[in-house]
C-alpha cells in the first residue's frame, strides 16, 4: 500500500490529520472530511447553492424587493414579465410578482423549518423507543403511528381549520402531524437493526440503562437517515403547504405565500400565464434543490461508510 | 490459437491496480508478474496485500475510478487487456471463473439453486432448459452432493455453508473454464468442511487439466493444498516457492508470518511478533513466472 | 474459590415447535485465575454460553455462578465490574460515531470512576496504543487497533474475569500474534480468569490450560491442553477436530 501525499498546507493538514489531538480536533476533522466528500458531488452543491440563495433572499427581502409586496396598483394589473418596473410581471391587483416571491420565500422557509424540526424529532422519539423497548410498547406506539399515517394530509388540515381557524401556524401543525410517521418507521427500523449489534451489547455490559443507550448510542446513528429523509421530503412539505394555501387553508390573503399565489393566478392561467407560473417555478426550483441536497447528503452520511 | 500442451495458461506481466483517493493515489497492486500453468498456484497475504485485487484485476472486475494496467495479461496467448468489455464478458465464467468467500453473498437468495446453475450454463451455451437441467444435476453430483434432485429445488438459505460453496463450485465449473480463481473459498467454513470442499475442488481441477489460483490468508492451508505459492505484501510479491517447501522460506516477512502462528504441537510462551521492515515495501516484486 | 461455575445449563430460543436448543446440559468449572477454552464449530453453542453468562440470553435453566455468587435473570453493577467481554468482530464492537476517548470515557463514568483522563491514558498504554490514538474514530483504526480498544474497554472497570468470544478470528495472522501476546501478558499481570471461545485449536492451545469441546450444544469432552497435545482424546469428535486442525500443518511441515 503506498500513498503519494499532496503537499501539506497548514489548516488543511490539521483538518485532514488522522491523529487528532483533542475531542474538538477529532470532530472538526470528521466534519471537514464529510464536507470534502459532499463537495465532490456537483449536483448536490448546486442544490445547496440554490438553498443558500433562498436563505439570503429571505433574509434580505426588504433590501432586494423592488416593491412593497402588498402595494396594489390597479392601473398596472396583469402586466407581463419584462414590463419596466415589473420584472416578473404583476398580478390581478397590480402587485409586483417578484417582490411577492421574495417575501414569500420567508414564509416558505418558516413553514419548512418548523415542519423539519417538529416531524423528525417526534418520529425519532417514537421510533427509537418502540424499536428498543419492543413488546407491547412497540405495538402500541406503532399502531398510533399507523393511525396518523392513515390520515390524508389535506383532510386533517381541513379538520384543523374547522376546529381552530385557517392560518399558517395551523397549516404547519397539520402538516407536521401527518409528516412524522414515516420518520418513526425509519427510526424504528434502524433501531431494530442496531439493537443486536455488538457495540450495543458491549455498552449494556458496562451497565448502561436503556435511556442512555437510546440517546447516546442509537440516536446518533439514526440521525443520518432522518436528515436525508427530511431533505428529500422537503419538496413534499413545500407542496403540501402550497396545496393548503391553494385551498385557502394556509396563508390567508394578502400574504404572499407561493401556493396561495398560484391559487390566485389560476383564473388567469390562459391569458396571463405568469401570475400562476412564476410562483410555480419558484416551488419547483426549491423542491429540486432540496432533492439534490438530500441525494448528496445520503452519499455522505450513509452509515455503511461510517461503520466500515 | 494453438498452444503447446505444457504452455502456460495465464501470463501476467507488470500488473498494477490503482485507486485515486482524496489523499493521493493508492496502489493496491504494484507491478507484479506471474504465470499459471496447469497447476495450483497459491497467492498468500494479509489484508491489504493486494491478493484479492489481483484476482479481480485478471477478470477485470475492478470498476472505475480504480484502474488496472499491465504489460500483458495473456490467457492462452491472447492478451485480455486488448479485449473490449463485451468480449471480456465471454471470458468471464466461460474461460476464467471465480469463487468467492461466502456463498451466502455470492448466490442469489431469491432464486432456487437449480435455476441459478442452469442460468450459468445457458449464458454460455445455447441449449434447451431440459439440457441445462440435466447438465446442472450432473455437476451437482460431481461436487458430491448426495441428493441433487432435491438440492436443485432448494433456496440458498436452506443449504449449509459447505454445501453452498460446493454449489458455487458446480456453478462456476459448468461452463468448463480453463482457469478457476478461488478467493478465500473456505474461510467462512468450519474446519471439517474445509477439507471436504478443497478435495472436491482439487479433484475437479485435476480431472479437467485446469489451472487454479487459490487466494488465501491461511499459510498452512495453502502449503498443504497448492503446488506453488506467491507471498504478497504491500502490493508486491516478496517471495515465491514450492508449496511443500513453504516452511523453508527465506524472506523475513514469510518467516515472520510462519513463526507468529500458534502451533498446537509446538507450544511457546510468547508468539513471535512480525516486525515490519519498511524496506520490504520498496523491494522489487519477485517474478512468479515460470 | 471458583471463577466460573456452570452446572447443567440449558439455553433455548423460540417456543414450542420453533424451539431451538442452543446449549444442552453443559457443565464446566473455571478456577479463579485459570484459563479455559471452549472449542467447537459453528452452531455448537459455545458463544451462547458466553452470552448466557453475561445476561444477554433470557431463556435458560440450570445453575451459573461467578466468583461464588449465583446468577439470576438480571445482572447488576457488581457483576459488570467483575466480568467483562471482548467480542469477535472488531468492526462491530465499537460504536462507529464514538471516538476511542468517548468509548473509554463513557465506560469509566458508568462505573463511577472520577479520574477519567488519567485512567484513559493508562488504559491505552496498557494495551499498547499510544496517545495518538485517543481521539480517533473506529474507521481510522485497523482491525488490530480496534480490538485493542475493545480490550481496553473491557479492562476499564478492573474486572477479574474476561469472557473472550473468538477475539482473534477476524484479525490477520501477524496481528493475531500481537493480540494473543497482549492477552497472555494481561492475564499474568492481573491474575485474570479467562473463558475463551474459539474454533481454532492452536489459538486455544496457546492461551488456555483446559479445554471443553462442544458439538451441537453439548460438551462432549473436557480435557487439559497437555492431553490435547498428546492426542490423548476420548470422544471421536475431539479426535476429528484435532485431525482437521493438525492435518494441514503436518503436511506443510513435512516439506
Amino acid at each position: 500500500m503506498t500513498i503519494e501525499p499532496r503537499p501539506p498546507e497548514g489548516l488543511r493538514n490539521w483538518l485532514l490529520s488522522d491523529t487528532p489531538t483533542s475531542r474538538n480536533h477529532a470532530r472538526m476533522a470528521a466534519l471537514y472530511q464529510s464536507w470534502l466528500s459532499f463537495r465532490g458531488n456537483q449536483m448536490a452543491m448546486f442544490g445547496l447553492g440554490i438553498l443558500v440563495v433562498l436563505v439570503l433572499v429571505a433574509a434580505f427581502a426588504p433590501l432586494l424587493a423592488p416593491h412593497d409586496p402588498f402595494a396594489q396598483d390597479l392601473m398596472a394589473r396583469l402586466k407581463p414579465p419584462g414590463t419596466p418596473g415589473f420584472v416578473l410581471g404583476s398580478d390581478s391587483l397590480g402587485r409586483d410578482i417578484l417582490s411577492r416571491l421574495i417575501y414569500g420565500a420567508r414564509i416558505t422557509l418558516y413553514i419548512v423549518t418548523l415542519v423539519a424540526i417538529v416531524a423528525p424529532v417526534v418520529g425519532l422519539f417514537v421510533g427509537t423507543v418502540a424499536g428498543y423497548a419492543g413488546g407491547w410498547v412497540d405495538v402500541v406506539l406503532m399502531r398510533i403511528t399507523d393511525i396518523f399515517l392513515a390520515f390524508p394530509r389535506l383532510v386533517l388540515a381541513l379538520a384543523f381549520v374547522a376546529a381552530l381557524g385557517a392560518g399558517i401556524e395551523n397549516a404547519v401543525l397539520a402538516i407536521s402531524l401527518t409528516a412524522w410517521p414515516p420518520y418513526a418507521r425509519i427510526a424504528r427500523a434502524e433501531t431494530l437493526t442496531m439493537r443486536n449489534s455488538d457495540f450495543i451489547h458491549a455498552v449494556r455490559l458496562q451497565g448502561a440503562g436503556p435511556l442512555r443507550i437510546i440517546i447516546r448510542h442509537i440516536w446518533p446513528l439514526c440521525i443520518s437517515s432522518l436528515v436525508v429523509r427530511v431533505t428529500l421530503d422537503m419538496a413534499g412539505i413545500i407542496l403540501a403547504a402550497a396545496g393548503l394555501g391553494f385551498l385557502g387553508l394556509g396563508a390567508q390573503p394578502p400574504t404572499p405565500e407561493w401556493g396561495a399565489m398560484i391559487s390566485e393566478g389560476r383564473r388567469f392561467i390562459l391569458d396571463h400565464w405568469w401570475v400562476a407560473t412564476m410562483p410555480g417555478l419558484a416551488i419547483f426550483t426549491v423542491s429540486l434543490a432540496f432533492n439534490l441536497l438530500g441525494d448528496g447528503l445520503r452519499d455522505v452520511l450513509d452509515p455503511k461508510e461510517g461503520s466500515q | 490459437m494453438t498452444q503447446a500442451p505444457d504452455a502456460n495458461l495465464l501470463e501476467v506481466e507488470d500488473l498494477w491496480v490503482k485507486f485515486p483517493t482524496r489523499s493521493g493515489i493508492f496502489d493496491a497492486v504494484r507491478g507484479i508478474s506471474f504465470s499459471l500453468g496447469r497447476e495450483r498456484l497459491g497467492i498468500v497475504g494479509e489484508s491489504g496485500s493486494g491478493k484479492s485485487m489481483t484476482g479481480r484485476a485478471i477478470l477485470r472486475l475492478i470498476r472505475p475510478p480504480g484502474r488496472v494496467t499491465a504489460k500483458r495479461i495473456d490467457l492462452e496467448g491472447q492478451n485480455l487487456m486488448d479485449l473490449s468489455e463485451r468480449q471480456m464478458r465471454a471470458v468471464r465464467g466461460q474461460r476464467i471463473s471465480m469463487i468467492m468467500q461466502d456463498p451466502k453473498f455470492s448466490l442469489n437468495p431469491v432464486m432456487r439453486v437449480g435455476e441459478q446453475i442452469s442460468e450459468a450454463y445457458r449464458l454460455h451455451a445455447d441449449t434447451s432448459k431440459a439440457e441445462a437441467r440435466r447438465k446442472s444435476l450432473e455437476m451437482l453430483e460431481a461436487v458430491k452432493i448426495r441428493d441433487p434432485e432435491l438440492v436443485f429445488t432448494l433456496f440458498p438459505h436452506e443449504v449449509s455453508g459447505g454445501m453452498g460453496q460446493r454449489i458455487m463450485i458446480a456453478m462456476m465449473m459448468i461452463p468448463d473454464p480453463k482457469i478457476l480463481i478461488a478467493d478465500e473459498p473456505t474461510s467462512a467454513l468450519d474446519v471439517s468442511v474445509q477439507m471436504q470442499v478443497l478435495e472436491i475442488m482439487d479433484n475437479l481441477v485435476q480431472d479437467r487439466g485446469m489451472g487454479l489460483i487459490f487466494i488465501s490468508h491461511d499459510l498452512n492451508l495453502v502449503s498443504a493444498f497448492c503446488d506453488r505459492v506467491l507471498i504478497m505484501y504491500a502490493g508486491r510479491v516478496v517471495e515465491t516457492c514450492r508449496a511443500d517447501r513453504l516452511h523453508e522460506a527465506t524472506h523475513p516477512y514469510t518467516r515472520g508470518l510462519l513463526n507468529s502462528l500458534p502451533r498446537l504441537d509446538a507450544p511457546v510462551d510468547r508468539l513471535e511478533v512480525l516486525k515490519r521492515d519498511p524496506q520490504w515495501r520498496d523491494e522489487h516484486s519477485i517474478s512468479g513466472q515460470t | 474459590m471458583s471463577g466460573i461455575l456452570i452446572d447443567r445449563l440449558n439455553v433455548w430460543f423460540g417456543e414450542h415447535e420453533r424451539r431451538v436448543d442452543a446449549v444442552k446440559a453443559a457443565s464446566l468449572l473455571v478456577p479463579k485465575g485459570g484459563s479455559f477454552g471452549l472449542v467447537g464449530e459453528s452452531g455448537s453453542g459455545k458463544s451462547t454460553i458466553l452470552r448466557a453468562l453475561s445476561g444477554l440470553v433470557p431463556t435458560w435453566t440450570g445453575r451459573m455462578e461467578v466468583l461464588g455468587t449465583p446468577l439470576g435473570k438480571k445482572r447488576d453493577r457488581r457483576f459488570y465490574r467483575a466480568v467483562q467481554m471482548v467480542f469477535q468482530d472488531p468492526y462491530a464492537s465499537l460504536h462507529p460515531r464514538h471516538s476511542v476517548d468517548q468509548v473509554l470515557g463513557e465506560t469509566l463514568s458508568l462505573h463511577g470512576f472520577r479520574d477519567i483522563d488519567a485512567r484513559i491514558s493508562r488504559l491505552l498504554a496498557d494495551v499498547g496504543l499510544g496517545p495518538a490514538f485517543r481521539f480517533r474514530y473506529p474507521h481510522q483504526l485497523s482491525g488490530g487497533q480496534r480490538q485493542r480498544v475493545a480490550i481496553a474497554r473491557a479492562l476499564a472497570p478492573e474486572p477479574e474475569i474476561l469472557l473472550l468470544d473468538e477475539p482473534t478470528s477476524a484479525l490477520d495472522v501477524s496481528v493475531q500474534a500481537e493480540i494473543l501476546n497482549l492477552l497472555s501478558d494481561l492475564r499474568r499481570e492481573r491474575n485474570l480468569t479467562y473463558l475463551m471461545v474459539s474454533h481454532n485449536l492452536a489459538v486455544v492451545g496457546h492461551i488456555c490450560s483446559d479445554i471443553a469441546v462442544m458439538q451441537l450444544g453439548e460438551i462432549v469432552e473436557t480435557l487439559s491442553v497437555q492431553q490435547m497435545r498428546a492426542q490423548d482424546t476420548r470422544h471421536p469428535y475431539t479426535r476429528h477436530l484435532l485431525e482437521s486442525s493438525l492435518g494441514a500443518i503436518k503436511s506443510g511441515a513435512q516439506g
